[in-house]
């Protein structure tokens, strides 16, 4: 709780400055695709927004597993303070990933494998989501969406390599892959900004999310305090 | 400046989403940082109270921070 009232003021200016060079990168220096032309800018959104929906959902996943395992409270709080932001990183995947299909691909939505599994992951989100909204009891709440979270963390590898497994309208990867990345420089670095900042915003989010989740503890805990002593 | 607008034509595809971006990660933060704010203000007020409250006020708060978000 103190380590992050510290942490959170720097991670955040360094959130809004990280992302606020990485979009100056991405509109002003970045050069037009030499294929695409200037809808290819629109990989400086999209692309962190689905890197980042995955590795939300490997975080939320590996605080699950150690909730389930050593029954640390915070990685329960942190588990469920990760769900709604991994949610918002995936809609932006598939928003924007539509709208750079529309003018690309011809089509808004394909029922493709990369993009299909992108939308499973999304509703996962959401089924964990509301597992926390409507079992009452915070403790069996909190078993049943790790539960969720260890089952649905399948979809990760299963989106990754879907472009590789299946024929895909997507591409394939440009960055992480072998012989290293294969997009110019003056590409790379916005994107790699601009990923850091995405990165930056989930720990902000995620920090103020957790204090928000310790502080509903101890409203409940006062709560059922006075409920008991009514009693 | 009109032409970096229309980003060769596909700025209809390109300012919506950033736009969207900022909106949804905007929202996000905004929505997180009040509900933090609310939960505050909440333990505070309880702490604050005395004595336990009647049965009345107690089971408007508890409805309340469980819809929390």
């Amino acid at each position: 709780m103190k380590l992050s009232g510290i942490l959170l003021p720097w991670v955040s200016v360094l959130c809004v400055g990280l992302l606020g060079v990485g979009t100056y990168g991405a509109l002003f220096v970045a050069p037009a695709d030499y294929q695409q032309g200037e809808a290819a800018r629109i990989m400086y959104v999209h692309v962190p927004a689905a890197w980042m929906s995955l590795a939300t959902f490997v975080f939320m996943a590996v605080a699950s597993a150690l909730a389930l395992i050593f029954r640390h409270p915070l990685s329960d709080l942190c588990a469920k303070a990760c769900a709604p932001i991994g949610a918002g990183f995936t809609f932006l995947a598939l928003l924007t990933g539509a709208l750079w299909g529309g003018p690309m691909w011809g089509t808004f939505w394909e029922w493709d494998p990369r993009l299909t599994s992108q939308l499973i992951l999304l509703f996962i989100y959401f089924g964990y989501m509301a597992i926390w909204s409507t079992i009452e009891d915070p403790t069996r709440a909190a078993r049943v969406a790790a539960v969720l979270a260890l089952v649905g963390s399948i979809m990760v590898p299963i989106i990754h390599y879907s472009v590789d497994w299946w024929n895909s309208l997507h591409q394939g990867p440009s960055v992480f892959r072998e012989g290293g990345p294969s997009i110019h420089p003056d590409m790379l670095w916005p994107l790699l900004v601009m990923a850091l900042g995405y990165h930056a915003f989930l720990i902000a989010v995620l920090l103020v999310r957790m204090r928000t989740e310790i502080i509903r503890r101890r409203v409940r805990a006062l709560q059922l305090r006075r409920v008991g002593g009514l009693a | 400046m009109s032409e970096f607008f229309a980003m060769g034509g596909y700025g209809l595809y390109i300012w919506p989403c950033f736009i969207a971006t900022v909106i949804v990660l905007g929202g996000l933060a905004l929505v997180s940082w009040l509900g933090w704010k609310r939960q505050t203000a909440l333990f505070e007020r309880l702490q604050a109270e005395p004595s336990p409250a009647p049965e009345g006020p107690s089971s408007v708060v508890s409805s309340s921070a469980s819809k929390g978000v």
